[in-house]
């Protein structure tokens, strides 16, 4: 123990008294508070997590048709802009091109307008996880998510997503429309490269020059 | 009146069980303890509200640093008598007719971090000293089309270890065109699930205004 230990007055007869051996233990306590807090300081108490991605395989065949009323396209821009625009572009009709609209990654922006567009099925996962929070509904976790992919399956009124990243865009951008598109449960979505013409719609709405877009990479 | 005087003593305290707790905090942090391995380069990584945690082995970690350098980690497979790492650069030296020597080879399992050389000055990385110095070799993993060293990277990891799953962890300003190429590449070589590495967050969702 981290005891001072008094010496004792030496006066008169010596006794031999049976003492248990006292250890001095501060510096084995010293060196444990130095341990402890470099292991504190080293540990990682939260790993990393992780968010799925898959790609699509090469096309065989046919393209698969989509209708244009459900598609919503998404031009990541440059400074953390978005910008979308429903349906299909006429590439022929390029002095025409269809205006964007511009959001942002705010709660009040991308996510409200996708909640609009998606809102049976955001609803229908919503009530899901409701019930199975207030436990109506026993479930374990993996059939939770199973029921949630089946709901996402069963979807035919949701948007389909077309995500495009104009190269101003950077890798968060991605990260958080990917991350979006879990937040308001979308069914359908997919990462697709973007076309001339759409590079050409983000640089007209963010007022970007053709050369200065040159220059910038 | 006299002065009562009190004995001055030293205090006695017993420590015994501060010990004990240091004790067993301290075996408990030993026991969970997973150094927290040192990138290259600063990482940022986005947030994300999944809750998957990174799996503990047969990882291939992409490094996507802000500065558009590219570097490449894998572990030793589920078991480190597996001696993935080591098997990886061989067959690596071998495409690009480099022969390594068994220190160097010794040397490559034991780096803890990402990498990110040039294959032609492999051996001069491996012979540095120290942290500092082997940095200076880290000017990313070229992944031009006439140079890709890391399409060779991940064909060489994915033939030693098939097992191996794909993570990317780039900083969230990392240009868009550097994470398309790695993309890219990832798909010629039909590496087509990955995953990214993200910090959790938790996302705020207006219940009452999807039941509008």
């Amino acid at each position: 123990m981290a005891e001072i230990i008094q010496e004792e007055k030496a006066g008169g007869k010596k006794k031999a008294k049976k003492l248990a051996p006292h250890i001095d233990m501060t510096p084995m306590v010293d060196l444990m508070c130095l341990l402890i807090t470099f292991f504190m300081l080293t540990t990682v108490f939260s790993k990393p997590k992780i968010m799925e991605i898959i790609l699509p395989d090469k096309p065989t065949g046919d393209a698969p048709k989509i209708s244009a009323s459900r598609t919503l396209n998404i031009v990541l821009g440059p400074n953390n802009k978005i910008y979308t625009y429903p349906g299909t572009v006429n590439a022929e009709d390029y002095n025409n091109l269809p205006p964007l609209t511009e959001t942002d990654f705010s709660a009040t922006g991308i996510r409200q307008k996708l909640l609009e567009r998606n809102r049976t099925l955001a609803k229908k996962i919503a009530d899901f996880k409701d019930l199975v929070l207030t436990g109506k509904l026993p479930l374990s976790q993996d059939s939770v998510l199973g029921s949630i992919s089946k709901l996402k399956k069963d979807d035919d009124t949701g948007p389909i997503v077309l995500i495009k990243a104009y190269k101003g865009a950077n890798y968060g951008n991605v990260v958080d429309i990917l991350d979006e598109m879990n937040i308001c449960g979308i069914a359908l979505y997919m990462l697709v490269d973007i076309t001339w013409y759409e590079e050409k719609m983000v640089e007209t709405a963010a007022g970007i020059t053709p050369s200065a877009a040159i220059a910038q990479k | 009146m006299p002065k009562i005087k009190l004995p001055t003593k030293s205090p006695h305290i017993d420590m015994t069980p501060m010990v004990d707790t240091f004790c067993v905090v301290l075996t408990f942090l030993m026991l969970t303890a997973t150094m927290r391995p040192t990138d290259p380069a600063l990482i940022d990584t986005p947030n994300s509200i999944s809750e998957k945690p990174t799996p503990d082995n047969n990882i291939m970690t992409l490094l996507l640093s802000n500065d558009d350098r590219v570097f490449i980690n894998f572990d030793n497979g589920p078991d480190t008598l597996l001696k993935y790492r080591p098997k990886i650069l061989a067959l690596m030296g071998g495409r690009y007719s480099i022969e390594f020597t068994k220190a160097e080879l010794r040397e490559f399992e034991k780096y803890p971090s990402s990498m990110g050389v040039p294959i032609l000055k492999m051996k001069e990385f491996l012979a540095a000293k120290g942290n500092k110095a082997k940095n200076v070799f880290q000017t990313g993993i070229p992944i031009d089309s006439t140079d890709n060293q890391l399409a060779d990277w991940i064909y060489c990891t994915r033939t030693i270890n098939p097992n191996v799953q794909t993570c990317i962890k780039g900083d969230s300003k990392t240009g868009y065109p550097t994470v398309k190429k790695v993309l890219d590449i990832l798909k010629e070589k039909n590496v087509r699930q990955f995953n990214l590495i993200t910090s959790l967050e938790a996302a705020k969702i207006n219940i009452a205004e999807i039941q509008q």
